[in-house]
């Protein structure tokens, strides 16, 4: 990963940051717009969880991480505390993979 | 800095405690993945440091490590950012006074310190409740970073450690609410709504939302196999064809 690429994905995420605050005052998105620019954050956000979630590279990551994935879905759905949610499925992942589950 | 202290009481102050815990832990996943998956230090601890979005930074990691180009680690690390830029128009509020306050304080901003904003309605709270998280996740983020990135040399097999499966986890645990907390937040505006017509619209944006968010992963899913690394998730934008036809929240949050 050379530097320019993490001094341009820098810049540009600072962009994007700043631009709300700066504008904020002086321009008013439509209300549907704004709708739109939340799910499209949503839509993003639940793809990357589950391609994170089920693959590695062009592939099937495997049962151990989904499963620790997936524990990790219960304990934040019963309301966990978030070190909780992130030690048990890293924990659950290692487990499984300890037990020859891959 | 005193009266941020002040400002927030001790149950907000104990949740952004535990939120830079959290972090801090998916932060050290990410230095030792970097290392350990062959990139030199320098680079996740540069990246925290200037990025400062873990999304992105995993993305682009992974790309990179899955063997696809820089420019492909740009580009995907680029769109997941995008949602600042909504995020950055919601809570603008919060960024006031001087200018180099409003500079330093748009780089803080994540998804957790807008989480966090986004609870309270009194100005002076949201302002505290930004800096406050803002700060303590750019300072425990990035010494977790550095100190995983040290480590990275020295575990070799960070699969066998699970740590792999912590980035997705945080990233569940933060967009679950959103998913599944949309029936209560619909209950509390038809209180508010007049009619019921406009609970009932709620409610289905609320589903199209939900299925806009499935349909788009299990496109991304699909594509996997047969596209460059970066963007799958990208095509997981097709998921929002449902909502051409939907009503929009806010429309509806009007009364």
């Amino acid at each position: 990963m050379p530097l320019i690429a993490v001094l341009a994905l820098a810049a540009g995420t600072y962009a994007f940051r700043l631009a709300g605050p700066v504008l904020h005052h002086r321009l008013r998105l439509p209300g549907r717009l704004r709708h739109l620019l939340s799910v499209t954050a949503t839509v993003l956000l639940v793809a990357l969880v589950a391609t994170s979630a089920l693959t590695e590279g062009h592939g099937f990551a495997g049962w151990a991480r989904l499963a620790g994935v997936l524990a990790a879905g219960i304990l934040a759905l019963r309301k966990a505390p978030f070190p909780l949610v992130v030690v048990l499925a890293a924990a659950t992942t290692a487990l499984l993979r300890l037990c020859g589950i891959e | 800095m005193h009266s941020l202290w002040r400002t927030l009481d001790r149950g907000t102050l104990r949740d952004i405690a535990l939120v830079c815990l959290a972090d801090a832990v998916v932060g050290a996943a990410f230095g030792a993945i970097a290392v350990s998956g062959g990139l030199p230090p320098w680079v996740p601890v540069a990246m925290s440091l200037l990025v400062f979005a873990g999304g992105a930074q995993f993305a682009a990691v992974g790309v990179v490590l899955s063997g696809g180009a820089p420019i492909a680690a740009v580009a995907a690390g680029l769109v997941l950012n995008a949602r600042l830029l909504p995020f950055g128009f919601a809570v603008g509020d919060v960024l006031r006074g001087r200018w180099w306050t409003r500079l330093a304080g748009a780089h803080l901003m994540t998804d957790e310190a807008v989480a966090f904003v986004l609870r309270d309605g009194d100005p002076r709270r949201r302002h505290a409740a930004f800096w406050a998280c803002g700060l303590g996740l750019f300072v425990s983020w990035n010494a977790a970073v550095v100190l995983g990135a040290l480590a990275g040399r020295g575990i070799g097999d960070t699969a066998a450690l699970g740590l792999d499966a912590a980035f997705p986890a945080v990233l569940l645990a933060l967009v679950l609410p959103s998913l599944t907390g949309r029936t209560e937040r619909a209950a509390r505006t038809e209180r508010a709504a007049r009619t019921e017509r406009n609970a009932a619209r709620t409610e289905r944006a609320a589903r199209t939302e939900r299925n806009a968010a499935l349909l788009g992963a299990a496109v991304a899913v699909a594509a996997t196999p047969f596209l460059p690394a970066g963007l799958p998730v990208l095509l997981a934008l097709t998921g929002l064809v449902l909502t051409v036809r939907a009503p929009s929240g806010s429309e509806v949050s009007c009364p």
